[in-house]
């Protein structure tokens, strides 16, 4: 049985924010609300690093221990989706996410916060399948379509993989090994000066 | 006296019918169809029916192979 996941490929990730501008144009994501998101680490500095970044679809999910009126629930393709019907609105899966992938729409006179809204991994929620209300509640369910998270299709450099596990897993495992690691990869020495495997005797690669 | 009683008793629990605690009736979780259940509209991948479980996953490894590998377009390997 296929088991979804999503992995994002540090090395080749740019930082182009398409795959939060596809999540957002897909499901027409409200204003304050980042399903998707892209992470820095060590902006401006030689080496850094991008990532982006979603709900993870845990295989033991704290969004789900901690729940209070249990929302959540699992398919069986293993993506972790909740009920907006049941959900209060209260916030503990936030604190408990490592990933910050639980969000709250802020609107309305008194910014009240609204139920909780996450990454569904393109898979909707329990309405009915391409139903409006499934729309409007969950975004496109482009799973039922036959298609793939609409953030890893939209990857410009495929730094983000997505889908089931085990073919996301040969997808990076041949990719690291055909380029290779640190200073083994193609242009290190070019861009950080390395004087280590990966660098033509030419001295540019 | 008794019939007092009786009458005390019978108004305080129409007054107090209004202090009950309503019934849960709610479902929790609806159940979610599976995926390759489909979705009916024109926006579905050709390539497998609604319903065959099978073909879903095959769709989806073929859609994820061809979109997301470059290795197997460039025939590197």
């Amino acid at each position: 049985m296929a088991r979804m996941k999503f992995i994002c490929d540090a090395e080749r990730c740019i930082e182009c924010n398409s795959c939060v501008t596809a999540c957002k144009n897909e499901h027409e994501v409200p204003w304050g609300v980042n399903r998707r998101r892209v992470v820095t680490l060590n902006d401006g500095v030689p080496g850094e690093k991008s990532i982006s970044v979603a709900c993870m679809h845990c295989s033991d999910a704290p969004c789900m221990a901690v729940c209070p009126v249990n929302c959540f629930y699992r398919t069986e393709e293993g993506v972790v989706l909740h009920d907006k019907d049941v959900c209060i609105g209260c916030g503990y899966c936030s604190y408990a996410c490592p990933f910050g992938a639980p969000q709250f729409p802020s609107q309305g006179t008194f910014g009240v916060r609204g139920k909780m809204d996450k990454c569904t991994f393109c898979a909707g929620g329990p309405e009915e399948h391409g139903s409006q209300a499934e729309f409007e509640k969950y975004g496109r369910n482009r799973l039922a379509e036959g298609k793939l998270p609409a953030c890893a299709e939209m990857c410009s450099t495929k730094a983000l993989l997505a889908g089931d596990g085990d073919v996301v897993a040969d997808i990076f495992r041949n990719r690291v090994v055909q380029r290779g690691k640190g200073a083994e990869v193609w242009g290190w020495g070019t861009a950080y000066g390395s004087q280590q495997a990966g660098q033509p005797a030419g001295g540019k690669s | 006296m008794m019939k007092r009683l009786v009458h005390s008793a019978l108004a305080a629990a129409v007054a107090l019918t209004a202090c009950g605690e309503k019934p849960q009736t709610g479902a929790g979780i609806r159940s979610d169809a599976a995926p390759y259940a489909g979705t009916g509209s024109n926006f579905m991948q050709p390539g497998w029916k609604a319903g065959d479980k099978a073909g879903w996953e095959a769709q989806l490894k073929a859609r994820q192979l061809y979109g997301q590998n470059e290795y197997t377009r460039t025939q590197a390997k």
